[in-house]
C-alpha cells in the first residue's frame, strides 16, 4: 500500500498525476476522432508546429498557452485544408506544415544567442513543473472539449464517417472541422508540459486503437479510449516515480504494454474462436468447363 | 441529339441544369451540359469510366467546383458549395470505410440529421423512423449489425436506408448496382422502381447497359457532356453507344422478350489472335497465361 501512498506525499507528483491522468482522458478522446480519420501522425506533427509557436511567442513576449494554442489551430486549419486537396494527402500536409513550423522554432532559437529557457520540457515533457495553474487551464480545455464533443456527438461521428457526404445531408462541415482543428491544438497545447512533443502522438494513438481491438462500437469505443488514456496517464505517473524514468517516457510505455496485451488476446481468441468453426461436411464438388454449346 | 420534351416551367421539374460546366478552369470534367428532368421520373445516366457521371451527380448537390451554368433542383437555385436540402444521395460504396465503428441503426440515423435534437443520443421517435425504413428496405433486424458484417446488397440498402430517411423527392445513386451479383443487382432496381412509383424522382449513375435498357424508363448518355438521351430503345444505338464509350458497340434484340442487349462490337476480346488450344486442338478463349481447361461434354 505504501508503494501507492508515499509518493502521493509530494504536492509535485499529486499535480503530475492529476495533469497526466486529466490529459490521458481528453488525448483517448480526441484520439478516437483522429485515428478513425486516419491521421494519427497529426498529434506528432502539431506538437512540433507547436513547438515552433512557443518559441515566437516567448521571443515576442505573448503568453504560452495563447501564442502556442493560435500558432497549433493555424497548423490544424492548415492541415485540414491541405489534406483535403487528393493532390496533397493528409500525411504529405501533416509533414510539411508542421516540420517548417518546427523548423522555425529550431532556427529562431540558433539565431538568438539570448535564448535561456530550457525547451526540453517541451520536446521530452516535464512532469514535475505542473503547476496549480497548469492543472486549472488543462481541466478547463479538457471540460471545454468534452462538452463540445458531447454536443456535436451526431455532426462529428457523420463527418468522421464520410467527410464527403455529412455536409450534403446538413452538416456544417466546414464549422466541424475548424472547431475540431482547434480542440486538437487545446489538447496539444496543454499536454506538451506533461509528455512532451516527441511522445504526445503516442497519447492520442494507442488508448483509441487498444478501444478499437476492444468494440466495434463507436461509442464504447469513446468511453474506453477515454479511460483506458486515463488510466496510463494515472498508472504511468506512478511507474515513473517507482522505476525513476521520465514521465512522458513511462506513460507511452504502459500505453504501449496495454496495447500489446490487448492485441496479443484479441489475437488469441480469435485464433480461437477460428478453431471451433465446423469443418465443411464435404469436399467441394469439382468444376469442370462445359463444352462450348 | 434527342432531347426530352421541354419542361415549360422549370418548378416542375426535378433537375435542371442549363450550361452546366464543372471541374477546374483549366480542366473541366462535364462541359456545356443542359438537362431537365421531370418530377417523378427514373434516369439512369450511363457512361464509361471518367465519363463525369459521378462529377455530374455532384455538380447537382453542389459540391463540383462549378466553372459555368445554372442547377436548380426541386425549384431552388443550388449554389457551390451548399449542398440543397431535401435530397437523398447514395455513395458509391468503394469509397465507405467498411471497419469504421459503426451499426446499421447509426449509419441510417445519420440521413436524419436536420431533424435530430440537440442531445447526442437518438431519440424514441429517431429509432422508429430507422426501424420503418429498415423493415420498407427488407433489411428490418439488422439495426444493430455492425455494417461490414453484411452481404454486398444489404450494405446498398442501407446506404439507401440512408437517403430515404429523410423522405426526400429526389434521390441520387452513384452506381448503385456495382460489385453486387446478378440477383442483388435486379433486386436493388426493384426496390427503386418500387420507390419511382411511389412518387420518388430517382437518378442513378452505372454503367451496367443491359440492366438498364431492362429496367429504366429513360437514360441519359455522358461523357464530358451528354451524347444523347431518350428511352434505351431510342437511345441505345450502335452509333450512340459506341460514340459514348469510345468503342464499338451493338444492340441486339432479343427475339423472345422483344428486349435489347448491348454487346461489344468486337469479333474477339483483347486477347485476339492468342487463343489457347487445349489438348484435343479445339480453341478455348481463356487467356493467355491461363492453362488449357479440361473440355467435358455435359
Amino acid at each position: 500500500m505504501n508503494y501507492l501512498t508515499e509518493p502521493l506525499q509530494y504536492e509535485f507528483f499529486r499535480n503530475g498525476v492529476m495533469a497526466a491522468t486529466i490529459i490521458g482522458a481528453l488525448c483517448g478522446l480526441l484520439g478516437v476522432y483522429i485515428t478513425l480519420r486516419k491521421m494519427s501522425y497529426i498529434g506528432h506533427g502539431l506538437s512540433h508546429s507547436v513547438f515552433g509557436g512557443a518559441v515566437v511567442s516567448f521571443l515576442m513576449g505573448i503568453n504560452f498557452y495563447i501564442g502556442a494554442g493560435l500558432w497549433g489551430f493555424l497548423s490544424a486549419v492548415l492541415i485540414n485544408r491541405a489534406a483535403r486537396k487528393h493532390a496533397i494527402g493528409a500525411d504529405a500536409a501533416i509533414g510539411i506544415i508542421t516540420t517548417a513550423s518546427f523548423a522555425l522554432g529550431v532556427a529562431l532559437i540558433s539565431r538568438s544567442r539570448s535564448f535561456t529557457r530550457n525547451f526540453e520540457a517541451a520536446l521530452f515533457g516535464n512532469i514535475l513543473g505542473v503547476t496549480r495553474q497548469d492543472i486549472i487551464i488543462i481541466a478547463a480545455v479538457s471540460t471545454v472539449v468534452a462538452i463540445a464533443v458531447f454536443l456535436a456527438y451526431k455532426q462529428l461521428l457523420f463527418a468522421t464517417f464520410d467527410p464527403e457526404i455529412s455536409n450534403i445531408y446538413g452538416v456544417p462541415t466546414n464549422w466541424v472541422e475548424t472547431g475540431f482543428a482547434l480542440a486538437i491544438a487545446a489538447a496539444i497545447v496543454a499536454s506538451l508540459n506533461v509528455v512532451g512533443a516527441t511522445l504526445i502522438a503516442a497519447t492520442i494513438a494507442i488508448p483509441p486503437t487498444t478501444a478499437r481491438l476492444i468494440t466495434d462500437s463507436f461509442g464504447k469505443m469513446i468511453v474506453l479510449s477515454t479511460i483506458i488514456g486515463a488510466l496510463c496517464g494515472l498508472g504511468g505517473m506512478f511507474a515513473s516515480y517507482w522505476f525513476d524514468m521520465a514521465s512522458g517516457a513511462s506513460i507511452v510505455l504502459l500505453s504501449a504494454a496495454v496495447f500489446a496485451a490487448v492485441l496479443g488476446i484479441t489475437s488469441l481468441r480469435g485464433a480461437l474462436a477460428r478453431r471451433h468453426v465446423p469443418a465443411p461436411l464435404a469436399a467441394p464438388t469439382p468444376v469442370t468447363a462445359a463444352a462450348g454449346d | 441529339m434527342m432531347t426530352t420534351s421541354s419542361i415549360a416551367n422549370p418548378t416542375d421539374a426535378a433537375i435542371v441544369l442549363r450550361n452546366v460546366t464543372g471541374g477546374y478552369t483549366n480542366r473541366p470534367i462535364v462541359s456545356d451540359v443542359s438537362l431537365e428532368i421531370p418530377q417523378g421520373a427514373f434516369v439512369g445516366l450511363v457512361g464509361p469510366s471518367g465519363a463525369g457521371k459521378t462529377s455530374l451527380l455532384k455538380a447537382m448537390l453542389g459540391t463540383l467546383p462549378r466553372v459555368s451554368g445554372e442547377i436548380i433542383l426541386n425549384g431552388v437555385p443550388v449554389r457551390s458549395g451548399t449542398p440543397p436540402a431535401g435530397i437523398g444521395y447514395v455513395p458509391q460504396t468503394e469509397t465507405v470505410d467498411w471497419t469504421f465503428p459503426v451499426t446499421v441503426e447509426q449509419v441510417v440515423m445519420m440521413g436524419r440529421i436536420r431533424s435530430m435534437g440537440m442531445l447526442p443520443w437518438a431519440s424514441r421517435k429517431d429509432r422508429a423512423a430507422v426501424a420503418e425504413t429498415l423493415e420498407r428496405l427488407g433489411i428490418g433486424g439488422l439495426a444493430g449489425r455492425h455494417i461490414r458484417d453484411l452481404s454486398g446488397g444489404q450494405q446498398q440498402r442501407v446506404f439507401i436506408a440512408r437517403a430515404l430517411i429523410g423522405s426526400p423527392r429526389l434521390v441520387l445513386l452513384d452506381e448503385p448496382t456495382a460489385s453486387v451479383d446478378i440477383k442483388t443487382r435486379d433486386d436493388i432496381l426493384h426496390l427503386l422502381v418500387d420507390l419511382n412509383l411511389d412518387g420518388t424522382t430517382i437518378v442513378m449513375t452505372t454503367h451496367e447497359l443491359n440492366a438498364v435498357a431492362a429496367h429504366l424508363p429513360w437514360v441519359v448518355c455522358v461523357n464530358g457532356g451528354i451524347v444523347a438521351q431518350g428511352h434505351p430503345r431510342d437511345a441505345f444505338t450502335n452509333a450512340i453507344l459506341s460514340k459514348t464509350f469510345g468503342a464499338p458497340m451493338r444492340v441486339l434484340v432479343d427475339e423472345q422478350t422483344g428486349g435489347i442487349l448491348v454487346a461489344e462490337g468486337h469479333d474477339h476480346g483483347p486477347f485476339g489472335d492468342r487463343l489457347i488450344v487445349a489438348a484435343g486442338g479445339q480453341p478455348s478463349a481463356i487467356g493467355a497465361a491461363a492453362a488449357p481447361l479440361p473440355l467435358s461434354a455435359d
